[in-house]
């Protein structure tokens, strides 16, 4: 039987309280960084097509997935330092760490790539555990981290070689690489710090950019704390004709397995010509909140979770 | 049925064998595909295995229904229930009652699962009240503590109870635990 509301949101008046002293950190922090908080809409006409996030239809529009698109527009139209929060929509996304309606804050910095913007994300995370922890090291489901700059760094090739013994850059097992991923790579992370994850096999560079070598990677990182996903940046594509391409592949992938027709996002590539170079994270506040608040689920951290709304 | 829609006590059959959902554990990788690991319980045998599915995977749904049936008599190793609807009787097999079976008295509904004409399950109240035929043996092994004997009910358990119980009280029994929980009435 479910819990009394009353009794559950009293429950959890200690981490919504905290939940509001971490946007006001997060606030102060991009502030005095300089950057200008920005609002795009939710209710949006396209979605960026990705094979893997379903999108909530609504009048033949779509609840937003996710800020970016708008975000780059306008930092193509000369805004160079922005962040928001806002709520994001994900359709079936819902679990222990996933509610279909979550709260996603993204920043973008020109001049910048993936590698600065991880820069900014240990300050960011450092800052917060300064003022709602007063130190550098966080206790998280019974566990000690050190949350000391910098975050140890390691490829996703070194990962794999290491926890999985296979190499996705020689041939790459979409699926093999997320099943060993949750079960083999994730779990071999140093608990007491935080991980970056970087350098991502081609195929998964989604929007970000490609550095070329031999193999080329995608310049793409994500940070794990405490067995929580909670960041992914990239060094951000500006190739239009690029983006069309694998957004064209998205399309057909999802229109040959007939889940959805899927509509291309004509405003977002015409402006890619005049996005500058720039890196860009988006960072789930819910479970940034989690982490913080030493809760398990995130339907600690949010007052009214999917199954009760 | 799409996995994405299958939730705690949700039902569905593997290659014809029914399964109850005991636990979904919602994984989704970065921009990957979503993966749920599930806790299943086989409806016939009552064993449980784990089992992981993808996004986009498909299930095949079953039909089960909790029918109010009434306990009618022993026949043999069998049980004979009536449905309370349809006023069908069925024949439930002593195993798959366990220790269920020692609370069955004429007249008691429990509530059946049936897939498909076949029962699965039968779930009795947990609470249940049943008179007290033989006393106390005064034997000194029947003595479990100073407070406490064995007494034989209308069913024909043994149970534990408060040395002031008597012949005919009524009890109320646990039938989860199968532990004495209160005297209803005195001797009647």
């Amino acid at each position: 039987m479910a819990e009394d509301e009353s009794l559950r949101l009293s429950r959890i008046k200690a981490n919504l309280e905290r939940r509001a002293l971490i946007y006001d950190v997060i606030r102060a922090f991009f502030r005095s960084e300089g950057f200008l908080e920005v609002e795009t809409p939710l209710l949006v006409p396209t979605v960026a097509p990705e094979k893997y996030i379903t999108p909530f239809t609504v009048n033949g529009w779509f609840l937003s997935t996710s800020p970016e698109m708008h975000m780059k527009r306008l930092l193509a139209a000369g805004y160079s330092k922005i962040f928001q929060i806002c709520h994001s929509f994900r359709k079936s996304e819902r679990g222990q760490l996933h509610n279909p309606e979550f709260t996603m804050m993204e920043w973008y910095r020109v001049g910048s790539d993936y590698m600065g913007i991880m820069q900014d994300t240990e300050w960011l995370i450092c800052t917060l555990a300064n003022k709602l922890c007063s130190g550098s090291t966080i206790r998280y489901q019974g566990k000690n981290i050190d949350l000391t700059p910098t975050w140890p760094r390691v490829t996703v090739r070194d990962a794999f070689l290491r926890s999985a013994g296979w190499d996705p850059f020689t041939r790459l097992d979409e699926e093999r690489f997320e099943v060993d991923l949750v079960e083999k790579v994730i779990p071999s992370f140093d608990a007491g710090r935080p991980t970056v994850l970087l350098d991502y096999p081609v195929a998964m560079a989604s929007l970000a950019r490609l550095r070329p070598g031999s193999p080329p990677v995608a310049e793409r990182a994500e940070v794990f704390i405490g067995g929580l996903e909670l960041a992914n940046a990239y060094s951000e594509l500006n190739d239009a004709a690029e983006q069309e391409k694998r957004f064209k592949q998205e399309i057909e992938t999802l229109k040959r397995e007939g889940k959805r027709s899927v509509v291309m996002p004509e405003k977002f590539l015409e402006c890619l010509p005049d996005l500058p170079e720039c890196g860009g994270i988006a960072l789930g506040i819910d479970r940034l909140a989690m982490l913080f608040c030493d809760a398990a689920s995130i339907d600690e951290v949010i007052a009214f979770p999917w199954d009760v709304v | 049925m799409d996995i994405a829609e299958v939730s705690r006590n949700t039902k569905f059959l593997i290659n014809g064998v029914p399964f109850a959902v005991e636990d979904v554990k919602f994984v989704k990788p970065g921009k990957g595909r979503a993966m749920y690991y599930l806790k299943l319980r086989n409806l016939f045998d009552g064993t449980t295995r784990d089992q992981t599915y993808h996004s986009s995977d498909k299930v095949e749904e079953v039909h089960v229904s909790s029918n109010e049936m009434q306990y009618l008599y022993k026949e043999g190793d069998q049980y004979v229930f009536m449905d309370n609807e349809n006023f069908e009787q069925h024949h439930v097999p002593k195993e798959m009652l366990g220790t269920k079976s020692q609370f069955l008295k004429e007249g008691l509904v429990a509530t059946v699962s049936v897939m498909e004409g076949r029962i699965l399950e039968v779930i009795i109240p947990k609470f249940v009240e049943l008179a007290v035929v033989k006393g106390a043996a005064s034997s000194k092994s029947d003595t479990i503590t100073a407070q406490s004997k064995m007494v034989e009910l209308e069913t024909g358990v043994a149970l534990a109870v408060p040395a002031f119980v008597k012949e005919g009280d009524v009890l109320k029994v646990d039938t989860r635990t199968s532990s004495y929980v209160e005297r209803v009435s005195p001797k009647r």
